[in-house]
């Protein structure tokens, strides 16, 4: 056929710009740490910085916490815990939900403070991270009453004070995952966010003391990576929840090794996401674009490794083209943006890295023709065609929106591919046949496996990993589990 | 155009994921369109309209004031386009042809025993060139539901072929009532079928049936239409039709198809609405545009 056959995608029709408009936030030019129920000054003195990884400028600075800060946080959280873990189910419900109602009140302002620290679409953060986080609040706040219904004849106790540190990926969506278990089950916390992301947490440190909690049941501290090392060691700390590198993670089992402190770990992962010749396609391609490009691909159940029945392998990957170049890549703050900022130079960095190693190693690249803006961490999205397990950017977490793809003939070749990784944390089936899906879900070795879907979140599902992609699991009463002696 | 097609086993079209279906419409009228965006998809949406009267009560004089709106769609805004076509029954195509002269709209008629299609084969085929012969540009046909959904594909398959070739010049639209076809699936696999047997554009529904036509009906003929174009590089219209009453709901529309089939598509030649409120609703939003308010529903005209 003579004629080339592409389709042009927005040439004829580009859409103007549409910001979120941020003049209702309101963002302090400094935080402080937020023990027993008020914002106190570190004893370093010292802060640091946060910026907006979008355009590199510095939004406000939070506290630098160290051991003494850390100490007085835990205290704090020792002295609440008697008083909170006898108040009835009933009353700590009644907290907890009013957390959830105050954060729906003020959505609009989190979402704006989330795009604007961690780099992800206005989109996301409005549609997904704070809607969800609201969700888990209201969810765990209707356990809090029911607990020896949740576990009959065990007579479920907490734990005590709970030490919690997340990650920057989800900030706000991850302090709801730690903190409303923790809360329902009627124990008191000291949670750290990321040093690139604190302020939905710092935001929510206020949103909780608003809400009338008790004071010191929820103490939130900000700092690097002694910070999270001093919570670690602190000897009056029950247990250890962390959400974070598979490398951390590791230290932190070494470090907790021999005392009694319990711990729950959720790690790094590879996800497989295999898509069988009798999928529908075309959502199967949607699913692909949501399991890897979503929060830029910084997710730890990212579909990073994609899996194609070689017999639709040409047909996917022309669909899956197509619809890259209609991602808007750009200003977060903007609505139609679908990919925003990496979360930080430095995992920029790391990111260019891998691509230069997958391009190095042989991997065929691919990217859509969108331009970047100047200023501010971004990326393309990117895929890497005809590579095998062999190579790096198949076998290693990337956490950007790198998408490495192979083919495959049979549902053994395609069951041994997924597995042989040291990670386990998620996977996506995608075939319009009921039975196969059972199959292969008993056989993946992946905590969380969505069929002919890919990415979905549920505070009553829950979630955690096999392997080196951690321990323990979050969300549903697995996750409320977590929180008691059972 | 090379005429090797293949023509595939209906049997076996590729499947349809509702709820995947659901999402992907969902992220579409998540867009935000402003400013001159808003203006230019308004201007578009005017244009691919095909301004429609089907109804038992439909006179001349009716139809020669609908026409008279299609080209003159509120003259005290300079600048506007016409509207692509009107889109009448047969026995009215005469009348909008004569009241059309010149202003480059085109007469769209519907046919073949328009709107349940239960009628014979020769009444379908003297129905069509009955509208052809009186000037139609385009032929609105209905699929035969109760044939396809019995599984008899080839006949479903062999009238719309027929029709095609009663048309002549004048564009086929295959008209599927979607509303009536039950599944997605049922909906992807009448889509290949129409197309492989020679329509021009597909169409969604007639307006007499509820539901007509919806966002993620449209999505899965759009992606029917993208590869059936990767599979024989022939270019195949789209047409939405009934329900589809505010500029809003249309504007996601046109973004659905930008961001299915490209620029290609976003003309009048390869998209239209089927409606006949919608028109008002775009002008008294390009109104709003130009003054800054509103105005009343009465300062626009209702032909």
């Amino acid at each position: 056929m003579s004629k080339e056959k592409k389709l042009k995608f927005n040439a004829a029709w580009e859409l103007d710009p549409a910001p979120e408009d941020s003049k209702h936030v309101s963002i302090k030019k400094q935080y402080d740490l937020f023990i027993n129920g008020e914002f106190v000054k570190p004893n370093s003195k010292k802060y640091f910085a946060t910026y907006n990884p979008a355009t590199d400028e510095k939004i406000s600075e939070v506290a630098d916490a160290d051991e003494k800060d850390v100490d007085k946080a835990v205290k704090a959280a020792r002295a609440a815990f008697g008083k909170w873990s006898k108040l009835s189910g009933k009353e700590r419900g009644k907290y907890i939900y009013r957390i959830a109602r105050l954060m729906q009140e003020r959505a609009r302002e989190f979402a704006v403070i989330e795009t604007m620290d961690g780099g992800k679409p206005i989109r996301e953060s409005r549609d997904i991270d704070v809607p969800l986080a609201a969700n888990h609040f209201f969810y765990y706040a209707g356990w809090a009453d029911k607990l020896e219904y949740a576990f009959p004849n065990r007579n479920p106790k907490p734990l005590g004070v709970a030490g919690q540190i997340i990650p920057w990926n989800f900030p706000l969506l991850m302090a709801a995952w730690k903190i409303a278990p923790a809360l329902a089950a009627g124990n008191t916390v000291v949670l750290k966010p990321a040093e690139t992301t604190p302020l939905t947490a710092l935001k929510l440190a206020e949103l909780i003391r608003d809400s009338g909690l008790p004071k010191g049941v929820v103490n939130i501290i900000t700092g690097a990576g002694k910070t999270g090392a001093a919570i670690v060691n602190h000897p009056d700390i029950n247990k250890i929840a962390f959400t974070g590198s598979t490398n951390v993670g590791k230290w932190i089992q070494k470090s907790i090794a021999g005392t009694d402190k319990k711990c729950t770990l959720e790690l790094g992962g590879k996800a497989a996401n295999i898509i069988f010749e009798d999928a529908p396609l075309d959502q199967a391609v949607e699913g692909i674009i949501n399991g890897i490009f979503f929060n830029q691909g910084h997710v730890c159940c990212a579909g990073s490794r994609l899996f194609v029945q070689e017999s639709v392998a040409d047909i996917v990957i022309r669909k899956l083209k197509d619809r890259m170049e209609t991602l808007k890549v750009g200003d977060p703050m903007d609505k139609n943006t679908d990919i925003g900022a990496i979360n930080s130079k430095q995992q920029l960095l790391k990111i260019q890295e891998y691509i230069e190693i997958g391009k190095n190693e042989g991997g065929e690249i691919y990217q859509p023709s969108c331009s970047l803006p100047k200023k501010g961490n971004f990326c393309k999205p990117t895929i890497f065609l005809n590579v095998s397990q062999s190579h790096r950017i198949v076998q290693e977490e990337i956490f950007g929106p790198v998408l490495a793809i192979q083919t495959f003939r049979t549902i053994e070749e395609v069951i041994e591919k997924a597995n042989n990784i040291p990670y386990g944390l998620s996977a996506g089936v995608w075939t319009d046949k009921g039975s196969k899906i059972f199959n292969l879900t008993s056989k993946l070795k992946a905590g969380v496996v969505w069929a002919n879907t890919y990415n979905k979140f549920d505070p009553t599902s829950p979630f955690g990993g096999y392997k080196e992609s951690g321990f323990g699991r979050e969300g549903g009463l697995h996750g409320l589990g977590a929180y008691l002696t059972i | 155009m090379s005429t090797k097609t293949t023509i595939p086993d209906f049997r076996i079209t590729p499947t349809v994921d509702q709820v995947g279906v659901e999402e992907r419409v969902a992220r579409f009228t998540t867009r935000s369109i402003k400013k001159e965006s808003k203006m230019q998809g308004m201007k578009m949406i005017l244009s691919m309209i095909d301004l429609t009267t089907l109804e038992g009560k439909d006179t001349e004089g009716k139809v020669k004031q609908m026409c008279y709106k299609a080209a003159h769609l509120h003259d005290i805004i300079p600048g506007l386009p016409t509207v692509a076509a009107v889109c009448v029954y047969p026995s009215m195509v005469k009348t909008a042809k004569d009241a059309l002269i010149g202003t480059g709209v085109k007469v769209a008629s519907v046919s073949t025993a328009f709107p349940s299609g239960q009628s014979t084969h020769e009444i379908k085929i003297s129905d069509t060139k009955f509208a052809i012969a009186n000037g139609a540009d385009e032929i609105d046909m209905v699929i035969s539901r109760g044939e396809f959904l019995k599984g008899n594909y080839n006949f479903v398959f062999d009238e719309i072929a027929a029709i095609k070739q009663a048309c002549g010049k004048a564009r086929l639209k295959v008209i599927f009532e979607t509303g009536e076809l039950s599944t997605l699936d049922n909906i992807r696999k009448v889509s290949d079928i129409a197309m492989y047997a020679g329509a021009d554009f597909i169409k969604t529904s007639t307006g007499k049936i509820s539901p007509a036509a919806t966002m993620p009906v449209t999505l899965v003929m759009l992606e029917a239409i993208r590869d059936y174009y990767y599979a024989t590089g022939r270019m195949v219209g789209m047409k939405p039709a009934g329900g589809i009453s505010t500029s809003k709901l249309a504007l996601q529309y046109l973004i659905m198809v930008n961001e299915t089939l490209g620029a290609d598509w976003l003309s009048n030649e390869w998209f239209r609405f089927g409606a006949s409120s919608l028109a008002n609703d775009v002008l008294m939003q390009i109104a709003k545009q130009n003054t800054g308010v509103y105005q009343c529903s009465d300062y626009f005209s209702k032909d």
